[in-house]
Order: C-alpha cells, then sequence, then structure tokens
C-alpha cells in the first residue's frame, strides 16, 4: 500500500501530456478532413442502402445528409482539444461523435479507430488542458506539473496495445508459414530497388514476421529504457513507414509514431512547447500574467481511481476473449476484432445467398450488388456476423416483397493465407432461423487444418 | 531534438508520396466504369519485342528469377488481345460484305450465307468479350454488341420509325449480335416470309440490318485501333494499381467468367437467379441451334487466356497460369484446379442440347449441373487466384481482417 500511494504521489513535468493533447488534436483533425476530402463520408456512410451494425448498437443508425455535420462536430471538437479549449467538454464530444461514426457500420472497422475511441475516452479522465491552453489562459492559471500516473496512463495504454499485437503474431501461420507477409511482400514488385529483388525472397519473408513480433513485443520497453529509447523510436519510425509503403493502412502508422513521444522526457516536450510558443508568440503579443502552480491535484480521485482501475482491466482482459471459444480464431472469428490482430491474416471470400419460398418450392440467387457496396460485399464475404446479419436482411427484404414463407441459405467460401478456399457456411441450414449471438454459430463449417498459437 | 523533428518531417514527405502510389485497388463487382488513363511510366521498351517463351505450363524457378510481367502484358497484347481482334473485325467485315450481297440479291442462298457469317463472326466475338478495357470500356463496347435477349418491339418500332438512334443506350438491347439473330431468323415463322420482309420495296428491314452491322463494325474498328495505338503504355503498366493492365484484365477476365460466361449465358435462362426457368433469355434463342457452341467457344476463350495461348497456335506463352505457378512455388497446384475445373465445365456443357432452350424445358436440372460446375470455377478466381496475386477489391483503409 506504502509503494502504491507513493507512486500515485510521484509527480512529472506536464509538458509530454501537453504535446500529447496538441498532437492528437491535430492528427484527429487532419484524419477527419482527410476521410471528407476523399469523398468517403458519402461513399460509406450515406450512399450505401444497407449498414451492418455492431452487436447491441443496433440503434446506432446512419444519419443522411447530417452525417457531415457529425464529421463537422467530431472535427471542431478535435481543434478544441488541440488548444485545450472546454477541454473536458470538447474530448467528451470528441469521444461521443467518433465512436458514434464507427458504430454507423461495422463493415469500415478498423483497428486503429478503435484505438482512438479507447485513448480518447481515457484523455476524458487525463489534466491535458491544465497547461498551454486556452483554458488555462483564461483561468490565468497554468500547472508544470501532474501526477506521474496520468502520463504513465498513456504508456501503458500504447503498451497494451503492442503486446497484444506481439502476441497475436505467435502463431504458426505467422511464424512458419511467414503468412500473410509472403503473399503481400511479394505483390509489392513494384517498389523501386526491393520490388524485384528481396521481396520476393522467403529468407525476408520469415525476417519481416519474426521481426514484426519482436518488434511488438519489445518496443514498449525499448522505449520506456531511457537508454535504447532513440534507437527505439527510430525503429518505430522505420517499421510504421514500412508498413504505410506496403499497405494503405491510412492514419494508423502516422498516430503510432506519434504517441511513442510520450515515452520521452520531459526535456524533450518542453522544447516543443519553447518552439511552439516561440512561434506563436510572434503572432499573438500577450502579456498576461501567469500564476504558475507547482503540482496538478487530480480531483474526485475516489471516483476516477476505479474507473482507470477499471479501464485498464478491461483493456487487458477484453483482448483475451477468444480464449473462450473454441475452433480456429482465424476461421470463426469469435474475439477477434478489438483485440489488436493488426494485419495479421489475409482472408477473401465468396459468399452468395440463395432464398429458397416454402411454398411454391422455387428457389433463386441474389445479386449482392443490388443491396451491399463492393467493400461492404468483399467485408461480408469472410465475416460470420455479417453473414448472418445480411441473411436476414435478405429475408426480410423479400418477405416484404411477398413471399411469406422463406429460407436462406449461403453458399460461401473463404481462403484464408493462402489455403485452397474451402466452403465456410453449412449450405443446408437455413440462416433465416439462425440468430445473432455470442456463441460460436454451428453453421459455420470447421477449419480443415489447424493454426497453432494465440 | 532537432534532429528528431527533422527526421520527422523527412518521413512524412516520403510517406506522403509513397502513399499516392501503394493503393491496391480493383473493384471485381462491376463497379463504375473507370477510364482506364494508363500509367504515365517511361517505357522505354522496344515495342515489338516479343519475348516469346516457347515455354507451356511449367512453373519457373521462383527463388533465384522474378515473374516477367511484362511479358505477361506483351503476350496478352500482342499474341491474343490484338489478333483476336483483327480476327473478328475481318469476320465482321464478311458478315458485312455478305449483307449488302444479300441486299442486292435477297434470295436464299444469300441469306442462308449471311447466317453463316453471323455464326462466324458470333463465334469470335466469344473470343473478346472479356476485354472490356480502354477504349471498350469507355465506349460500353460490349453493350453494343451482345445484349440479350433482344427487345423486338423496339426492333421492330426502330425498323418501321427509322428514327432511332443505336449510340442511345436505350437501343443496347436492339442491336449486336441478338438482334442480328432475331433479324435472320425471328422476325417471320418461316425463311421465305423473312426474305420477303428484306425484299420489302421500302427496304426498312435490311437497311435496319445494314445499320446494325455498321455500328458494330465501327466500334470494333475504334477499339481494334485503340489497341494498336496503346499496346505500349499497356505493356508498360506493371504495377500492383487499381488501374495497372495487370489487374484491370485480370478482374475483366473475371467478371466475364461469372457474368458474361457463367450468368448471361446460363444462369440466368436457368432461372437461378429468379426462381423460375427464363428459357427466351439464352443466346442465340431465335437461331435455335448455336446456344451450346456459342457458351463452347466462350469457354474455349476462357481457357485460352488462363493459359496464355497465342492466337491461331498451340504455343503458351505467359499468363495468369505461368504467374500463378510462379506465386504458388510451394507446390499447390492451384493453376491445375482451374484448368480442370473449366475442362469439367466443358464435358458439361458439351452434354447438353445443342439449343439451350430445349434443353431447359426438357430437362433444367442438367443446365442447373453445369451451372455449379461453371460457379466452382469462380470461386477459384475469385478467391484462390485474387488472394494470390494480392488483388484487392476495394479501397478504403483496410486493417488486414
Amino acid at each position: 500500500m506504502g509503494t502504491l500511494n507513493s507512486y500515485l504521489s510521484k509527480t512529472y513535468d506536464s509538458s509530454p501530456l501537453i504535446v500529447f493533447r496538441i498532437g492528437f488534436g491535430l492528427l484527429m483533425l487532419i484524419s477527419l478532413i482527410r476521410f471528407w476530402s476523399n469523398g468517403w463520408i458519402e461513399e460509406l456512410y450515406i450512399d450505401p442502402q444497407f449498414h451492418f451494425s455492431y452487436y447491441g448498437f443496433e440503434w446506432v443508425k446512419p444519419l443522411g445528409d447530417f452525417t457531415y455535420v457529425l464529421f463537422l462536430i467530431c472535427g471542431l471538437s478535435s481543434i478544441f482539444i488541440a488548444l485545450g479549449y472546454k477541454y473536458r467538454f470538447s474530448i467528451i464530444l470528441f469521444f461521443l461523435s467518433f465512436t458514434y461514426i464507427e458504430l454507423m457500420d461495422k463493415t469500415t472497422y478498423l483497428n486503429h479507430y478503435y484505438f482512438i475511441s479507447v485513448l480518447s475516452f481515457l484523455m476524458i479522465f487525463l489534466p491535458l488542458n491544465i497547461r498551454f491552453s486556452i483554458d488555462s489562459y483564461q483561468r490565468k492559471i497554468s500547472y508544470n506539473k501532474v501526477p506521474y500516473w496520468t502520463i504513465d496512463s498513456i504508456k501503458l495504454l500504447i503498451t497494451i496495445v503492442y503486446l497484444f499485437a506481439g502476441i497475436a503474431k505467435i502463431n504458426s501461420d505467422w511464424l512458419f508459414k511467414a503468412m500473410p507477409l509472403k503473399i503481400w511482400l511479394t505483390s509489392k514488385y513494384d517498389l523501386p530497388l526491393i520490388g524485384e529483388t528481396i521481396m520476393h525472397k522467403e529468407w525476408f519473408h520469415y525476417l519481416m514476421s519474426w521481426g514484426g513480433m519482436f518488434y511488438d513485443l519489445l518496443i514498449p520497453f525499448l522505449l520506456l529504457i531511457s537508454f535504447t529509447r532513440g534507437f527505439a523510436f527510430l525503429l518505430v519510425v522505420f517499421f510504421h513507414v514500412f508498413t504505410v509503403i506496403l499497405f494503405p493502412i491510412g492514419m494508423f502508422p502516422y498516430i503510432m509514431i506519434f504517441s511513442a513521444l510520450i515515452f520521452f522526457s520531459s526535456k524533450f516536450h518542453e522544447k516543443i512547447i519553447y518552439n511552439i510558443s516561440n512561434f506563436l508568440n510572434k503572432l499573438i503579443k500577450s502579456k498576461k500574467i501567469f500564476k504558475f502552480y507547482n503540482t496538478y491535484k487530480i480531483k474526485n480521485t475516489k471516483i476516477l481511481y476505479p474507473v482507470i482501475v477499471l479501464f485498464f482491466i478491461f483493456q487487458i482482459t477484453f483482448p483475451l476473449r477468444n480464449l473462450l471459444y473454441e475452433g480456429e480464431l482465424f476461421w470463426n472469428e469469435k474475439g477477434y476484432r478489438y483485440s489488436w490482430r493488426v494485419m495479421l491474416m489475409e482472408k477473401m471470400g465468396y459468399t452468395t445467398f440463395k432464398v429458397n419460398d416454402l411454398d411454391s418450392g422455387k428457389s433463386f440467387y441474389i445479386n449482392n450488388s443490388d443491396f451491399l457496396t463492393p467493400f461492404q460485399e468483399k467485408q461480408m464475404s469472410f465475416q460470420p456476423d455479417f453473414i448472418i446479419e445480411y441473411a436476414h436482411f435478405i429475408g426480410d427484404h423479400y418477405k416484404l416483397n411477398g413471399i411469406k414463407n422463406l429460407s436462406v441459405n449461403a453458399d460461401s467460401f473463404v481462403a484464408l493465407n493462402g489455403r485452397k478456399s474451402q466452403r465456410f457456411v453449412d449450405p443446408e441450414i437455413n440462416l433465416y432461423l439462425e440468430k445473432r449471438s455470442l456463441k460460436n454459430y454451428n453453421w459455420i463449417l470447421p477449419f480443415e487444418d489447424e493454426i497453432r498459437g494465440f | 531534438m532537432k534532429k528528431i523533428l527533422t527526421l520527422l518531417i523527412l518521413i512524412l514527405l516520403i510517406t506522403c508520396s509513397k502513399e499516392s502510389g501503394s493503393d491496391t485497388i480493383v473493384s471485381v463487382v462491376d463497379a463504375t466504369p473507370v477510364v482506364a488513363n494508363s500509367s504515365d511510366t517511361s517505357a522505354n521498351n522496344d515495342a515489338d519485342s516479343n519475348t516469346e517463351t516457347n515455354t507451356s505450363d511449367t512453373s519457373s524457378d521462383s527463388e533465384s528469377t522474378s515473374f516477367d510481367r511484362k511479358a505477361m502484358l506483351e503476350n496478352w497484347v500482342n499474341n491474343i488481345i490484338i489478333p483476336l481482334n483483327e480476327d473478328f473485325k475481318t469476320k465482321l467485315n464478311s458478315l458485312k460484305e455478305e449483307t449488302s450481297k444479300f441486299k442486292t440479291s435477297p434470295n436464299s442462298e444469300n441469306l442462308k450465307l449471311v447466317k453463316e457469317k453471323w455464326l462466324i463472326a458470333y463465334k469470335s466475338w466469344q473470343h473478346i468479350e472479356m476485354f472490356d478495357y480502354g477504349k471498350a470500356e469507355e465506349i460500353y463496347y460490349q453493350s453494343k454488341m451482345n445484349v440479350y435477349p433482344t427487345d423486338t418491339e423496339r426492333v421492330e418500332r426502330n425498323i418501321s420509325s427509322e428514327t432511332y438512334n443505336l449510340d442511345n443506350a436505350n437501343n443496347n438491347d436492339a442491336q449486336g449480335f441478338p438482334a442480328i439473330d432475331y433479324m435472320l431468323y425471328g422476325i417471320a415463322d418461316t425463311e421465305e416470309k423473312i426474305i420477303e420482309k428484306f425484299s420489302q420495296s421500302d427496304n426498312k428491314y435490311i437497311s435496319y440490318l445494314t445499320n446494325v452491322i455498321d455500328k458494330m463494325y465501327r466500334v470494333t474498328s475504334e477499339v481494334s485501333s485503340y489497341w494498336t495505338d496503346s499496346k505500349d503504355s499497356f505493356i508498360s503498366s506493371t504495377e500492383n494499381t487499381a488501374t495497372s493492365s495487370i489487374n484491370k484484365v485480370t478482374n475483366d477476365f473475371i467478371f466475364y467468367y461469372e457474368k458474361g460466361f457463367r450468368t448471361n449465358k446460363i444462369g440466368i435462362p436457368a432461372g437461378v437467379f429468379s426462381g423460375t426457368t427464363l428459357p427466351d433469355r439464352v443466346e442465340g434463342y431465335y437461331s435455335k441451334i448455336y446456344s451450346k457452341e456459342l457458351a463452347l467457344e466462350a469457354l474455349a476463350a476462357v481457357e485460352n487466356f488462363f493459359s496464355g495461348k497465342k492466337f491461331n497456335s498451340d504455343i503458351k506463352g505467359e499468363g495468369l497460369e505461368t504467374y500463378l505457378n510462379f506465386l504458388k512455388s510451394d507446390g499447390s497446384d492451384l493453376s491445375k484446379s482451374i484448368s480442370d475445373q473449366f475442362a469439367i465445365a466443358k464435358e458439361k456443357i458439351s452434354g447438353l442440347n445443342e439449343d439451350f432452350t430445349s434443353q431447359i424445358s426438357s430437362d433444367n436440372n442438367k443446365m442447373l449441373v453445369t451451372y455449379d460446375e461453371i460457379q466452382k470455377g469462380v470461386v477459384f478466381l475469385k478467391t484462390d487466384m485474387l488472394q494470390t496475386l494480392s488483388i484487392s477489391v476495394d479501397y478504403v483503409d483496410a486493417d488486414g481482417d
């Protein structure tokens, strides 16, 4: 108890939090602008006639043209976060709006969107506006020290993400078959210099697979130790830039590169703040006088500490839920999402549906493109929860169109990590009668191979 | 501190420029027609260098050499696409000439010759329908040549009104080979009456026939010249991006196999998508005896392209088959599974009645069995092959789930 208390009362310079806040706000703003300027708001949230929903969040519906307003709100809140203006309100608003955007359609699930939701939730409880922000400017109070655990909490979250990502790579496909990197690296034959040379080499595939695993597992510790920190950061940059070159992975690498800065010392962050404030002073001449308090004391710790503890307990246990299920994780995907399994498998499916009019005995195959966008069809084709939701949608649609008694069967094949495609869904089972559930689906056929590991 | 900042900025600059070049985007399902802007690469290859390899489907030594994609593209365009297009153009021209002879003397003998030339050209068409690329994509070539079933009412309306614009998309199902099929076999119930209609003094029927064929010849010439003009940029576009030649042609091929071949020729008429059979939706409905012949020709086209077989020869050059053999160095025989499946489909189609309409009425189950075997090939192409080639379906940020 004594060590816990002394840990909780340890303090540190507040600069890392400040730089984190500013960078986070700016990166989020860039993210949203990029999303909008690519036309994806229209393409992904407004145009499709059907959206896949998250379990338990079916009530989160797309908003038509109002979606633009939602993005605007999210963007504005990210600006306010960067500026530290009405911070608590802004970060909560950001968390809610960003998460709502994600919940509207499961098709666009990305691990890094989930990461941002989780991180922004944590940031609600951290004192990020107590210095170098409009809030502190208006209150005329600035704190140059914060409890050390507030900075540590961000480091802990990042560590958790990396560690789980590393553990996820400890599987026989990744390590002993160099899959799926073997497929992905070979396909990048058009890269200058390396495209036709090392990208084809088997030793390179294995090097990248094993290297990726060790990177994920070791990097948090290399960043923590001040002796290895500089080198570790170079590794971070190299690793994530490499993923940018290889994959269409969006903002994730930049967010991870930036987040690694939280491990750096206060000296480093002070310099950044110093440079920014010099720059701003040239623009805005102000002579407000600040009262410099020493240490920011967290309020309401009786409520706050349990929340943070529960938060981290969740972060550590939730990614492990796949252990509760039998069967091959990569195949059934129960517990695959929200577990930091990033770019871990190459899975491609082909799934069509047959509607049977039970009264007349007639059957017909439907055209997926009548209901789904190509992106949605791709995501649906190999993920069971998508398949069952879509099967119900199809059944409901044709029921409305006059077929009173119907059944829906799926003709589905999936190829995983370079294996020959295998039938995925039991074609005899009427999916319209099956329910969406957290349990394993008995209508998914067993995986005809074995992948050992996590 | 400064070092890190400069490093970061450098990284940002590098990655921003890299990002634009690294999309692996392709739509397999029929998405919006993308005008293929062939990449502005510095093609410093000798335009007529035919690196012909006399290999058939032997797997290359994948570790020491890399796959010569340029050679594959060269084989595709020089030995397959251009010769097939030229051959088709010639046969279409032959149909054109025969038709004008028929116009001058509309008799039974000449009608028979027109019908012959129509079939020859139609069979040749089966080999190029899958190349919906470049000019063909731009002018919706395929939909001007082979949309069926023909809207016979529209055809009759066009003929009698004499005011119609074949460029208008509304007339897609009133022109092309299927419309000719109708005119040569379906405008009356005996051959004599058909010839009578073509000999009418107002020339309405014969004009329409000649106009349709003229239109077909015009667009074919456009597409043909496009191929000869753009073959260099086609060959040099070897990148793994949405608009590269490799990706687009591969996707066009798969799309054709699934839609043009499987769905249109077998699936729709057999009632796979509608619950009830639609026997009047077969290819060559009016001539009644050619649906199987055309389907077999189309399947031959599919097999030939997949194996990289050069036009009018038994030699196979680089193609999807050799590409897959190279990539699947682990010994799994994906390309063999695919060609074997094509062979099974061929066997099934061969066992059908030469007139699919009558097959459907007498025993539709055989059509469905045939459909299933063709369908297995779709799965191989759309999952196994695409996964091996690492051509993805759409571009949005995507983690590897």
